[in-house]
């Protein structure tokens, strides 16, 4: 399992090999399917450019949640592994935000339990957002989108 | 002493980050009024009591840690 909060730029996809080559070989012959997301910062989320934001989190608590969530994932679905890991600090577009996977002998698990990954850590972790934009302005972000439709 | 903390849009709002409170136990709602001097609460906020999420009728306790933040806007996408 590889759960919590990355700082500075992280490269998505080593971290996701990095999570495949720890299973152990009896799991990574078990795993007959592996649901990643990976969720990108974007420039253009209103009506000037984005050039840069601020994710602020509650130390201590967002780690401590994430941790119930990766928990509440391998208990509700049978998985071989996972992975759930959101960035803080400043970030530039382009650079990851959130990291979640999961690894099960079949889809459907492996599907459901990254749904459940990122769609938790997304409503309930304590992150905030605020964006700093190319016209000067800054403000935060208000509102989360929804959870798109099953 | 009771810890209060404020997250994000709500700390830079109240102009404050963490207050201690001299105070026994009571309830979450009763530790706004304190650290806010009986601010409106703004609506969809949030509270937490050590690290947990907690409603206003939740009891605090000597040595708690309160914060109240905004609804929370992680992920991507």
């Amino acid at each position: 399992m590889i759960v919590g909060l990355r700082a500075a730029p992280f490269a998505p996809w080593s971290l996701l090999a990095e999570a495949e080559q720890a299973l152990s070989p009896a799991d990574r012959d078990g795993c007959g399917a592996s649901s990643v997301f990976v969720g990108t910062m974007r420039a253009d989320s209103g009506p000037a450019q984005v050039l840069r934001m601020h994710l602020e989190h509650y130390p201590g608590m967002t780690e401590r949640m994430l941790a119930r969530m990766a928990d509440a994932a391998c208990s509700r679905w049978p998985l071989r592994q996972v992975v759930l890991v959101h960035r803080v600090g400043w970030v530039a577009p382009g650079e990851t935000l959130v990291v979640a996977a999961a690894w099960s002998a079949h889809r459907a698990e492996a599907f459901a339990a990254c749904r459940y990954l990122v769609e938790t850590a997304k409503h309930q972790a304590p992150f905030w957002k605020r964006e700093c934009r190319a016209d000067g302005t800054s403000s935060w972000v208000t509102a989360n989108t929804p959870a798109p439709a099953e | 002493m009771i810890t209060v903390r404020f997250f994000a849009s709500l700390r830079e709002r109240m102009g404050q980050e963490m207050r201690l409170l001299p105070a026994g136990p009571c309830t979450v709602r009763e530790v706004w009024d304190l650290a806010t001097d009986q601010a409106q609460p703004p609506t969809h906020l949030l509270a937490a009591v050590n690290l947990e999420y907690a409603d206003f009728d939740a009891p605090v306790a000597d040595g708690d840690e309160v914060a109240f933040f905004p609804p929370v806007t992680g992920g991507a996408a």
